[in-house]
């Protein structure tokens, strides 16, 4: 294991920030993709749903 | 009937299939993401040179990759779709853009964030770094131009041919290291060569590119599944999708 502490592991012997931001924005990044790709999906399909309730009717 | 049934198969069929693939994908995101990161913060040791910094590589390299390949993929389904007419040649095209972009996005950031301390700049206009940038102007003209044109049929030719121009600057930016002098190190794995790295940090390079690549599967079947049912929200099988009260029909 490389690391004595959870101070030191977060330090990432000086590092820290350029790592750290690198990991904390591709996660966020991700996460954030990942939500409106499923919004999209689900806004869709509502939209659908609306376009074909009252439908057979004049 | 049967024409119609043939006509809308492949894409109902590829909802369905996509739909009952994307939970493994996610999984496999999650267990090599995981594995990953243990390997490459707990067993990788602290390289000799550059510290602990070189540790943004495990995701630095695998977004890289996935931006020129996402893009290599979109050009070959906007192609295949030009050519042939197939309806969800360019819906894949349109749903890989936003991740292809993405990836740029982070190789770039996290170039950014990795060039600091080891070059003492954040950014140069060296040949690696401006033909990265050209390629997330690339996916950026082929949304902009896919979505600004409303019919989806030239919507898709016109996205092609973008798409298919801008190919190009894949391989100029896969050698751009070896045909220009530049601030960018050469390839950490090379197809002809011993990889130059130690096997502990190329284990969490390649563990993270499986992650990388799982989500991109993910992500992309999702919005293609959106893109599907955008487009084909008046056919016969959209339309029963709706009216059945299952989990999956549910918004």
């Amino acid at each position: 294991m490389n690391w004595q502490s959870l101070d030191q592991f977060l330090h990432m012997g000086g590092y820290g920030l350029y790592v750290w931001g690198s990991y904390g924005a591709t996660l966020a990044l991700m996460l954030a993709e990942a939500l409106s790709a499923q919004r999209r999906r689900r806004l869709a399909l509502a939209a659908a749903r609306d376009a074909h309730t009252g439908e057979g009717q004049p | 009937m049967a024409t119609r049934l043939t006509t809308f198969a492949a894409p109902s069929r590829f909802y369905a299939a996509a739909g009952a693939a994307v939970p493994w994908c996610w999984a496999i995101t999650a267990l090599f993401g995981l594995a990953g990161l243990w390997v490459g913060f707990g067993i990788a040791p602290t390289d000799f040179q550059q510290g602990d910094a070189y540790r943004i590589i495990f995701i630095h390299v695998p977004a890289a990759w996935m931006s020129m390949l996402i893009y290599l993929v979109m050009a070959f389904w906007a192609a295949l779709g030009w050519m042939l007419n197939t309806r969800m040649s360019a819906m894949y095209a349109r749903a890989l853009a936003p991740t292809g972009a993405l990836m740029t996005v982070i190789a770039l950031w996290t170039g950014a964030l990795w060039g600091k301390p080891t070059w003492g700049t954040w950014w140069v206009w060296d040949a690696r770094l401006t033909s990265e940038f050209i390629l997330l102007l690339m996916y950026g003209g082929y949304i902009a131009l896919t979505e600004a044109i409303d019919d989806p049929r030239r919507a898709a030719n016109a996205g092609a041919l973008l798409a298919l121009v801008g190919a190009v600057n894949v391989p100029v930016i896969y050698f751009s290291v070896r045909w220009w002098n530049t601030l960018h190190q050469g390839s950490s794995i090379s197809m002809t060569a011993a990889p130059k790295m130690a096997s502990t940090m190329l284990t969490a390079m390649l563990l993270m590119t499986v992650c990388f690549w799982a989500y991109s599967f993910a992500v992309v079947f999702t919005r293609a599944r959106a893109i599907v049912l955008e487009q084909e929200s008046d056919t016969d099988w959209v339309r029963a999708l709706t009216r059945t009260p299952t989990s999956e029909g549910r918004p």
